[in-house]
């Protein structure tokens, strides 16, 4: 099969022809794809003239894997690790929601126990604590202040560990699965969590005073990047971007899946307090405050845990799997708050066969980053890197 | 506003012939558009106060693969001040072995969202989109050969020399 008609060219020739010219008269610089503040590898083509960024133009696509091709040609439960390599920094999100939407095509979502809900949505949890630390962390190394970096890293670590107690491996955690969980939590996991909790409060305390209050810091983010609302929404912006720019929307209490009805939190939003409502500093400052949030919900979690829902020697986490995930014939798609923002699963089956016959995921990472080249006109190349590193996006869940 | 209400809401504005059919069968109800008219569809679903549908979640190519060989495209719409989801479908037959793509209409002047997906769309289904601003492939390279979310998609053997095995 042969593809010929010239029409289909013409974008391709279009972008060529605007790189020469600009190549004529500004300036082309490329920032990564090895370049340590786009976080991963993506390219972005800037066409600048002296310092101010005229056009940014994102290539991505350099760790795809096609992962709905993967999930068109494994069954659900061999897909599950696949997902948990789309945000690889918080792999219990992206498990979660695709097992929610797996269990809900199945209709045994209601008959999840309890205490499976709640040990899920306490690594969801502790992985966005884990995940927000990253994106604070490295957010202060791209404006140049070292120290949070390896704090974040520090606290980052004891999740990791637990997290690593629990599943059994580091990162990618193949935990949760259709039906339950890989195991239960083992002995003790709830009294190092708590150990954790207490330990990791007066550091987020330090972290405020050294990043947060920072003169320095708020020179180079307040007022810089600034995303209006009706932008946002039109762009798809989802997660903490979004609330930044003042909309309380945040799907664990629009959609109260899982175990968050039952749990008392807040949705911390962007209030513009060094600046605009939505720069990048409100973007920092709404994971900071999430963080807080999750905290709270994680010893909520742990108090049904150690009480009403406490261990018994005959829980078992995977007695409602089921034998054979095989959902009825039609669409779904769900949608959940991963750490990133709206992540979605749309699946289509056909009720014969363990195998989908399409799957999309919807990254957030995807969407946030898509509103880069309208936030980026005209800036200078200094506030480009603090956009992007505001923006926090991970590009396994871009690239897919 | 329910499922139906939003029926009716577009048979009036459009005519009847707007909505080809619907889907009720699964958890999520959805409607079946004509293609042609899917651009002004969202527009006023969008804008109209009684739905605005203001936020799309995604946005599918999906290659059918049954006798006329469909493809379609799959919209979620989200509204964010009635926190309501909608599911919009539209599809048409493709020759197979054809040397076209199958095109539909572009609704990135709606949504910019769509401006990644319909690329995305684009380079992996092979779906061609109008009056897209920029519809160069997203995830592959530009030199790609085929489309590999088709069904019946083969590996090359060779891409530039390189053996894929």
């Amino acid at each position: 099969m042969v593809i010929t008609n010239p029409k289909y060219e013409e974008a391709l020739l279009r972008y060529n022809k605007k790189i020469a010219d600009a190549s004529v008269e500004d300036m082309i610089l490329n920032v990564g794809p090895q370049h340590p503040s786009t976080h991963g590898v993506l390219r972005l083509e800037l066409i600048t003239d002296g310092e101010i960024v005229k056009e940014v133009i994102p290539h991505i696509g350099y760790l795809h894997r096609c992962f709905d091709k993967h999930a068109e040609s494994l069954t659900y439960q061999q897909t599950i690790p696949f997902t948990d390599r789309l945000d690889y920094l918080a792999s219990m999100n992206n498990s979660h929601a695709f097992v929610m939407g797996v269990e809900r095509m199945m209709g045994i979502d209601k008959d999840i126990p309890k205490r499976v809900e709640y040990i899920r949505v306490l690594v969801c949890e502790l992985n966005r604590i884990a995940s927000h630390l990253i994106a604070i962390g490295t957010y202060g190394i791209d404006i140049g202040a070292f120290t949070p970096f390896l704090w974040c890293f520090r606290d980052r670590e004891h999740i990791m560990g637990m997290l690593e107690w629990a599943s059994g491996s580091r990162m990618l955690y193949n935990y949760i699965w259709v039906g339950g969980l890989f195991y239960d939590l083992p002995v003790g996991f709830e009294e190092r969590c708590r150990d954790f909790v207490e330990y990791f409060k007066p550091k987020m305390v330090e972290l405020n005073q050294l990043l947060t209050d920072n003169q320095v810091f708020i020179s180079r983010t307040a007022n810089v990047g600034v995303l209006p609302l009706d932008v946002a929404i039109n762009y798809g912006c989802s997660g903490p971007m979004l609330r930044a720019s003042g909309l309380k929307w945040d799907l664990r209490r629009i959609d109260n899946y899982s175990a968050y009805p039952e749990i008392d939190f807040e949705i911390p939003i962007g209030k513009g307090l060094m600046g605009k409502v939505g720069d990048c500093w409100d973007r920092y400052k709404v994971r900071v405050d999430e963080i807080e949030q999750s905290l709270r919900i994680v010893e909520q979690c742990l108090d049904r845990l150690q009480k009403e829902l406490k261990r018994t020697p005959d829980f078992d986490p995977r007695a409602k799997m089921p034998r054979k995930t095989i959902p009825k014939a039609q669409d779904y798609y769900v949608r959940c708050e991963g750490a990133k923002g709206e992540l979605g699963f749309y699946f289509m089956t056909d009720g014969k066969s363990e195998i989908p016959t399409r799957v999309k995921s919807r990254g957030p990472s995807f969407n946030n980053l898509s509103v880069l080249p309208e936030l980026s006109k005209g800036v200078l190349i200094a506030d480009l890197i603090a956009i992007v590193g505001s923006i926090d996006f991970v590009l396994g869940e871009v690239d897919r | 506003m329910s499922f139906n209400d939003i029926k009716q809401l577009l048979t009036e504005k459009f005519g009847d012939a707007v909505i080809t059919g619907e889907e009720t069968s699964g958890l999520q109800p959805a409607l079946l558009i004509n293609p042609d008219d899917i651009t002004a569809v969202c527009l006023e679903l969008r804008n109209n106060p009684k739905t605005y549908f203001d936020f799309l979640s995604s946005l599918s190519g999906v290659h059918y693969n049954d006798e006329a060989n469909r493809f379609g495209v799959v919209y979620h719409l989200a509204s964010i001040p009635y926190k309501t989801q909608l599911t919009l479908k539209i599809s048409k037959p493709h020759q197979k072995e054809s040397s076209e793509l199958p095109e539909f209409k572009s609704i990135t002047s709606v949504y910019r969202t769509a401006d990644w997906h319909e690329r995305e769309a684009y380079d992996l289904l092979g779906i061609y989109f109008e009056d897209h601003p920029d519809l160069r492939r997203i995830l592959l390279p530009d030199d790609w050969d085929g489309f590999p979310l088709r069904k019946g998609y083969r590996n090359a053997e060779f891409y530039k020399g390189i053996r894929i095995d």
